[in-house]
């Protein structure tokens, strides 16, 4: 880069690029802070006993971790919902969910991206204009429908409307743009496969990086859901993770301090042992989907 | 040629309709799972749902509902208007400090002049708290603000509030948290879509700048900023979208032990728990209270889309405006000109 002035001008230049570099890791470094200590002192606190977190934070942890997590089983008994069995639930909802939102998902987009029909402009208007209308606001029909259907507290009622996730069919559409050849689907064709046979083994092959990405989305949105649940679950058998998180505010739990932290241990640690492995791939999504959007 | 072309259409058509067996789940499930209880949702809005004796009974309210939400039928509050003002207060006090951090992370991470080493880093570490557990999240920070939690401790220890200071029963204190959680949940996720957003502008703009001897801070402002405008309106319009459907980490909070009300004295209740809420005693008002949020969320959205398109105009319009009075001045002096000449 060609800068004004000579070497000492050089020299200055270089020693303020320091100080701005100094000044930006200081602030980054300090919102990274931020974002973590949080769960670092609910891990610390996970360890304590009750009498010693109400002395204060502090960045040591205590000798109780064990005695907290053995109280933790130990206060569930006789529970009809415990913290395992309400991952698990959580876990039957959401697998299920997350594979017919990214499937149904790439099929919407292609069906709308590769054939030319008579509603297909039509199609993608809808789907571009529903976007944006949040759950909340139809849950109520949506409850007494379930009612009518007799799916109240079923998980069919958590599952089956994952299969239209108009975000998800929007960000699809716009990966196939860059990737599909339609000479490609030609060809195979002629090979004389039909059409879903095309789909599902070579479309949806092609598709997986961007299918790999929107699950990950759709499995944290359907893991973290609470709302819907809270609606449709009326027994307590059934209870998914984040219903049990609610649980962990009763009295039964809050008298102890130890456990109420080694509680919310155990429901948030999976998912940031999940985003250790995939947090590069997960933020290159982010960041891909935001310009496309 | 004039052989080929019409069996080649035929081929098409025969291939569209393949196009319908794609899209018909999505469509069948959205019909049925959404837009229908959508419209019913408005149809319950105007039934008025008692029970009795574990017997449900149901009648024709009209616009009943609505007048007792709104505080015009005599002897109810207004409930809706209050608790739309706790949610737009606690996601303004998420959003106004989210925005400017957010803005000034993308601006710093995605220099290519000044480049951080651990740029990436910083990156994966701020997006983290967004996928966590909004439940667990809340619960954490109840349990390290509350009466005996240990940052209330140490914040009392320090001096830096006082000795019988509660968050749990100040109303700022309990709005100023879950705002706070908002934005620290959020901040990374609205960084990264802006860090997106700068990487798509040209790097012929910044460099053009740079030999013209513009400052960083000169560039943010006179070529980031407005270059951003799209995606920094879509950022408001689905963070606010976003906030008017509050659910998770109010209705965890700081709440009562019974009828999920927002303590303390009602001050950070918002819509959808009120949703909640009336769910259990009567649908018609609570689909009432859906409707007037799916209307508030319609207006918000027009409103700020409109806003932006109508500037566009208007500038449009301006410059076209320039246009003609250039070309006016241009023709008259032409003849002036012409004129002269004879």
């Amino acid at each position: 880069m060609a800068r004004p002035g000579g070497d000492a001008d050089t020299a200055s230049y270089s020693a303020e690029m320091f100080r701005h570099k100094l000044i930006r890791n200081i602030v980054c470094i300090f919102f990274c802070i931020l974002s973590i200590l949080p769960f670092l002192l609910m891990i610390i606190n996970a360890t304590r006993t009750s009498n010693e977190i109400k002395t204060g934070i502090t960045l040591i942890p205590g000798g109780n971790f064990m005695k907290n997590l053995n109280m933790l089983n130990e206060k569930q008994n006789g529970m009809a919902i415990t913290l395992w069995k309400a991952m698990r639930n959580s876990l039957i909802i959401t697998i299920p969910s997350t594979l017919c939102t990214i499937y149904f998902s790439s099929a919407t987009a292609y069906g709308i991206h590769v054939y030319q029909f008579k509603l297909k402009k039509f199609a993608w208007a809808f789907i571009m204009a529903v976007m944006m209308v949040p759950t909340q606001i139809t849950i109520i029909g949506f409850y007494r429908f379930m009612l009518k259907l007799n799916l109240v507290d079923n998980y069919l009622a958590l599952i089956l409307p994952t299969i239209a996730a108009p975000t998800v069919v929007f960000f699809m559409k716009q990966y196939m743009e860059s990737v599909l050849s339609l000479e490609m689907i030609e060809a195979a064709r002629i090979d004389g496969a039909n059409e879903f046979r095309i789909f599902n083994t070579i479309i949806v092959p092609i598709m997986k990086p961007a299918m790999a990405t929107q699950a990950i989305f759709a499995f944290v949105a359907s893991w973290n859901n609470l709302f819907t649940p809270t609606i449709l679950i009326t027994s307590d058998a059934k209870k998914t993770l984040p219903m049990f998180v609610q649980l962990l505010t009763s009295d039964q739990f809050r008298v102890d301090y130890g456990v109420v932290y080694m509680g919310l241990f155990v429901t948030v640690i999976p998912l940031i042992i999940a985003y250790i492995f995939f947090a590069r791939f997960i933020v290159a999504g982010v960041t891909l989907g935001g310009v496309k959007g | 040629m004039s052989d080929n072309s019409p069996k080649k259409r035929r081929k098409t058509v025969e291939y569209g309709r393949w196009g319908y067996f794609f899209i018909a789940p999505f469509f069948i499930v959205y019909l049925f799972f959404q837009f229908v209880p959508l419209l019913t949702t408005f149809y319950y809005s105007t039934l008025r749902y008692s029970k009795r004796n574990l017997k449900e009974t149901i009648e024709f309210a009209g616009l009943g509902n609505f007048m007792d939400l709104l505080g015009i039928t005599e002897g109810e509050k207004a409930y809706v208007l209050l608790y739309l003002g706790n949610t737009v207060t606690m996601w303004l006090i998420n959003f106004i400090p989210q925005i400017i951090i957010s803005l000034l992370m993308a601006a710093w991470l995605s220099d290519q002049r000044i480049k951080l080493k651990l740029g990436g880093l910083y990156k994966c570490i701020i997006y983290l708290p967004s996928l966590i557990t909004a439940a667990s999240i809340s619960v954490l920070f109840h349990a390290m603000f509350s009466a005996q939690g240990p940052i209330t401790m140490t914040l009392r220890d320090a001096g830096i509030i006082s000795k019988n200071f509660d968050f749990m029963r100040s109303v700022a204190g309990t709005r100023g948290i879950i705002g706070y959680i908002l934005f620290w949940m959020w901040y990374g996720n609205t960084s990264l879509l802006l860090i997106s957003g700068v990487l798509g502008i040209s790097p012929d703009i910044y460099e053009a700048a740079d030999i013209d001897g513009a400052s960083s801070a000169r560039q943010f402002f006179s070529i980031t900023l407005p270059l951003l405008r799209p995606i920094l309106m879509y950022v408001l319009v689905t963070s606010l979208i976003g906030g008017l459907q509050n659910y998770d980490i109010p209705s965890l909070f700081n709440v009562s032990k019974t009828g999920l009300i927002g303590q303390p004295n009602d001050k950070s209740t918002t819509l959808t728990m009120y949703i909640m809420r009336l769910h259990a005693s009567n649908d018609g008002k609570a689909a009432a209270v859906s409707v007037f949020l799916f209307i508030i969320t319609l207006i918000l959205s027009l409103a700020i889309f409109g806003g932006m398109g109508d500037n566009e105009e208007r500038r449009l319009k301006k410059e076209k405006k320039k246009e003609a009075e250039a070309e006016k001045l241009r023709a008259q002096a032409l003849k002036a000109k012409k004129g002269g000449n004879q």
